[in-house]
Formats: structure tokens, sequence, C-alpha cells
């Protein structure tokens, strides 16, 4: 059976004053029905981007997207009517991503509306359901978004994204913009909504104690670029790329006797305007040497773990 | 159902608006002005043409209470038929100018590209025009009759409206609640209009208050040139040019239409104010 998501060699180019920013380059990874896919990296290394893309928010500049084996990469307006009811969008900042003039039933019952074939009656109800679901009460109906709390904002976006009964969800860093103690409860309430209805997530994040958490897979991604991709526990215990050993290194463990060192990067992120082709991290890299100016290829190191460094063997024989 | 809602809505927006005491004497003094122009034959003393020769320029007296100008009209029979006159004029030439203005700078904002620079690049041909001079030139055109006025000052002052709505529409057009829209199937008229023109109203209900004023006016100029409403008929801004020759003589003939221009813009503005808080619903209590 053809995997619910599969993305091949997807490019999503920005045209700048400088030349062409490359965002999202040549990006290929396949998700499952249920399954979840964590996307990190740090700001601006195209992981929102790549999920805007997915949703055709954006317009991909070249390469494949296919769900459930068709090919959607260049939908006609009913063919992408069609697939948004299957995937949705829950987005990051729950104060810019609801009108403030319509009020919580309004905006949960706006997606049903536009999709129609529903009674006013019967949208209501459906609404009221959804609010059940993520779990704000009924008394919030009429308010509007000013008057809630993150937290409860970011449970209409979710309810809004459930709304159409999507089979796949682009969580775009859903909650960076909360509260600790609020971020446990919405990723709970998102991992109780996976187990119930079968959802597939691609979860974007730069947070990886929230990513290890919840995903099956980690994908990292550097400068538009997939560095590494492992199931999550593989990725933590046996890690590669330098990259992600120095974004992992980044994660504070709260204990007294930890001694593991920070590999802290030095030097200034590369621009994505007209990158050389290669390793894109090499400006940064400490393992850096010739070779690594050349294209980089992605190898299986493992099943399923796939690395995309010339060097991965011998830098970590080496520790 | 809807209808119950759409009542609520609107019982809210009064409860807000009640709040605000200046806005809600505006809206009072709007409504009696409304009136006046409504019932105007009925109540005034005298019809507004009626002419006394023995009465030239007579101050206040009993029978007329704010005196009469050059031909023995009563004035303040005048200002009350007037009141139709100038408020028809600065209310439905500013919808016609909001509801034109406001179409073009949504869609030029929105859609941005080629659109909107043909859209501007037009705008500014417009514009190189003074405003006056347009509507003088149209209304010359087209005629002159109060009607003919109207469109004249409807058309003429479009630019500023969709100026407004067009800076107003780039700065929503990049919220993340237009691309959660978009995710969700939502048209590009549903976007524009349920989410982004509430969002624009707070500027354009300032604007548009504003420029019942000003086309109050400038409908005014029009009248004195001879190209707005036609004597005897009167009208405020004519009535203050007829009296401009003997204003030092007799300065309540100006003074008198004066406060009533300033009476109706002044409420205007201020109702607007008041609108415009009531509206957003992040200005609760």
């Amino acid at each position: 059976m053809a995997p619910l998501l599969e993305i091949r060699n997807l490019k999503k180019y920005f045209k700048t004053g400088g030349g062409m920013l490359h965002a999202v380059d040549g990006i290929n990874v396949t998700l499952s029905e249920g399954k979840t896919l964590g996307v990190v990296g740090e700001s601006g290394c195209g992981k929102s981007t790549l999920g805007r893309t997915i949703l055709h928010l954006l317009d991909a500049t070249d390469g494949q997207i296919l769900f459930e084996g068709k090919d959607i990469t260049n939908p006609s307006k009913k063919e992408l009517h069609k697939l948004r009811e299957n995937m949705q969008i829950i987005f990051q900042d729950p104060f810019s991503s609801l009108n403030p003039r319509m009020s919580v039933s309004a905006a949960i019952m706006e997606p049903l509306m536009l999709k129609g074939g529903l009674s006013k009656s019967d949208m209501l109800e459906e609404t009221r359901l959804l609010m059940d679901t993520v779990g704000i009460a009924r008394r919030f109906e009429n308010a509007y978004p000013h008057e809630l709390d993150g937290g409860r904002r970011q449970r209409i976006g979710i309810a809004r994204a459930l709304s159409l009964k999507p089979k796949f969800i682009v969580c775009d860093e859903p909650v960076s913009a909360l509260d600790v103690s609020i971020q446990a409860q919405i990723i709970n309430l998102m991992l109780d909504l996976q187990e119930e209805r079968g959802l597939a997530y691609m979860f974007v994040t730069h947070d990886l104690s929230v990513v290890k958490y919840i995903s099956d897979d980690i994908m990292v991604m550097y400068l538009g670029q997939m560095v590494e991709k492992a199931p999550a526990d593989e990725l933590f215990r046996n890690t590669l790329h330098p990259y992600t050993k120095a974004l992992l290194s980044a994660i504070p463990i709260p204990s007294i006797h930890n001694k593991t060192k920070r590999i802290l990067l030095t030097g200034e992120i590369t621009s994505p305007v007209n990158p050389k082709p290669g390793c894109r991290f090499v400006a940064r890299c400490p393992y850096a040497s010739e070779e690594c100016h050349e294209l980089q290829t992605l190898e299986e190191a493992e099943p399923g773990h796939f690395v995309s460094c010339c060097k991965y063997k011998e830098i970590n024989n080496n520790i | 159902m809807k209808k119950n809602r759409k009542k609520s809505r609107l019982f809210e927006i009064w409860g807000q608006l009640k709040k605000n005491k200046l806005a809600v004497i505006a809206l009072v003094v709007l409504i009696l002005l409304a009136l006046l122009a409504i019932l105007g034959p009925l109540i005034s003393p005298y019809h507004y043409a009626d002419q006394n020769p023995k009465l030239q320029y007579a101050g206040s007296t009993g029978a007329h209470l704010l005196g009469t100008d050059k031909l023995g009209r009563d004035i303040l029979s005048r200002l009350i038929y007037g009141a139709r006159q100038s408020l028809e004029m600065g209310v439905i030439a500013v919808v016609i100018a909001a509801i034109i203005g406001i179409t073009i700078g949504a869609v030029a904002g929105y859609y941005g590209g080629w659109v909107d620079n043909l859209c501007m690049r037009l705008l500014d041909i417009y514009q190189a025009m003074p405003m006056l001079l347009l509507c003088i030139t149209l209304a010359a055109v087209l005629g002159p009759s109060l009607r003919n006025a109207i469109i004249a000052l409807g058309i003429g002052t479009v630019p500023g409206y969709a100026r407004l709505m067009r800076a107003t529409v780039l700065t929503i057009r990049e919220k993340e609640y237009i691309e959660a829209a978009k995710a969700i199937n939502a048209s590009d008229a549903r976007i524009i209009v349920k989410h982004m023109l509430p969002n624009a109203m707070a500027p354009l209900i300032i604007e548009i208050t504003m420029g019942v004023g000003s086309c109050i006016l400038a409908g005014s100029a029009l009248s004195f040139i001879g190209l707005g409403v036609q004597p005897p008929i009167p009208e405020w801004g004519a009535m203050i040019s007829d009296a401009r020759s003997v204003m030092r003589d007799h300065p309540t003939l100006a003074l008198y239409p004066g406060i009533c221009v300033m009476i109706s813009v002044l409420s205007c503005n201020l109702l607007g104010d008041g609108l415009r808080d009531a509206l957003d619903p992040r200005l609760k209590n």
C-alpha cells in the first residue's frame, strides 16, 4: 500500500534581490497513516516552508508530492479543495492565526460552512462536539479570541483543523508560543486525537524534547536540506551528523550530575541565497575538510537511519 | 436563529456605544438633524422661498427667530430646509465614494502585482487633479443639479478611500488568519469580505465619518459657483456663500449655517470615533 504522504525531491525557491533563496531544497520523505514525523532545525532552515508547500499554501518550485499514491503537486482548484479536507494545518501563533472579529463558534464553524452540505443546526451541533473534543467549554461559544488565553486559542486552531476530518495535519510549531504547562496539555490533546482518529502529523518544531516525545521519525533540516533522518530513539541514541550532535547537545538536562559538554557552533549560518554545492553545514562544522565541498548524498547508515555527511563514519569512530 | 444572533450583536454594539457619552450625544444630534431634514416642511415656520421685501436683514424677532436675509426670507426656515440638501449631499456622496474606493482598494491590496500597480497608477492620474477641481469639472459636464453634484462629489473623493483600504489590506494580508482561511478553502471574495473588511473597519469608519463633513463643505462650494443646489432652494454652504458679501454688517447670516455645518461635521466625527471603539471586540470593558 502506498504511504499516506510521499515527497520526492521537493524544492521551494523564493526570488530575492540577491538571487534564488533555497528555502526547501530537495527533500525526500514518506509518512504513513497514524504516524508522526518530527521536523527539527534552527530558525530559517525551511521547516515551516516545507509544511506550507505540502499544503499548497505556497507553490512548489520543483519535485513531487504524492498523497495516498496520487500526484498532487499541481492540483486543479477542485482537487485542491478536496485535498484540503484531508490535509490541514495548525499554526504556530494562536494570537495571529485567529480572526479577531470572529467568535469561537464562528471560527470553528467556518470550515464546515465552506465545505457545505450541512444545515445550520447540524453545523452548530458539530461545532459544539468539536469544542468538546478539543476541550473548550461551551460557555466560550460566543467569546472572541482576545478573551481567551493562548492554550484555549490553540485549541480553537486544532478544532478548526479537525473539523474537516483530515488524515494528515501539518503542525507548524503548535506549542512554541505557549507556556510550558500548557504545552504539555496541548501535546497530550494532540496525541489523544491521533490515537482516536488515526491522524498523521508532520510536527515542525525547534523544541527537541517535544519532538522526541511525540515523533516516530525525526528529520533534521539544515538550510533547506535534510541532514539526518531516523526513528526517534535511534536518532537520540546513535547520532551521526555533526549538526544533529550540536543540536541535541543543546537540550538542557535537569540534573546536577550531568556533565555532557555542549557543542558550541561558531560562525554565522550560511546564506540560503544561491548556496554552493556541497554540504551546507561546512562553514560551521568542526570536522569539515576538502571533500565536504563536493555534493553530498544521503546514505543509509542503519536501516531507516539516513545521514547526509560524507565523513560520518570517520567522525563517529573517533569518539 | 440567525436573526437572533444578529439582533444580539447589534444590541452588544449599542451596549458598547452607550458607554461613550459623547458618541451618544452625537448620535442624538444626528438623529435630530435627520428628522429635521425629513420633517422640514412640517415644522418650519415659513416656506424657504417666502420673501418679505420690507424685512431685509432683520435681526432676531418673535416672528423670525434667527432673522431674515437680503430678500427677507426667514433664516430658520431656510436652515431647516437646507438640512435636507446638505445631509443628502454629504451622506450619499460618501456612500458612493466609499463603496467604489473600498472595492478598488481591497482588490488592489489583496491581489497585488500588476493589478495593484494598474489601480494605483490610475489613482495617481486621478489625484493629479485637485479634488475640488475634478468635482467642478464632473458637475459641469453632468449639468448643474443636486443629483449631479452628489455624483461628482462621490466620484471625486474615491482615491482617499481606495488608498486607505489598500494600505490596511496590505498589513492584514500578512496575518496568519488569512493563511488559515486559505487553508480551509475560503474563496478570495470571502477572505476579503469576511476576514479583511471587518478588520479594516476601524480606520475606514473614521475616514467615512470625516468624509461626510468634508463632502458637505465641498458640496457647498459647488453650490456657491452654481453647480450644486440651484437657488432658491436653500443649502447651508450656499447660504454661507450668499452671506459672504455682507459678513461685516450681518455676521449672523453666515454664522447660523456655519454652526449647522460645524455641528453636523463634529457629530459625525464623534459618532465615528465611538463606533470604531464599539465595533472592536478587543476594546470591550
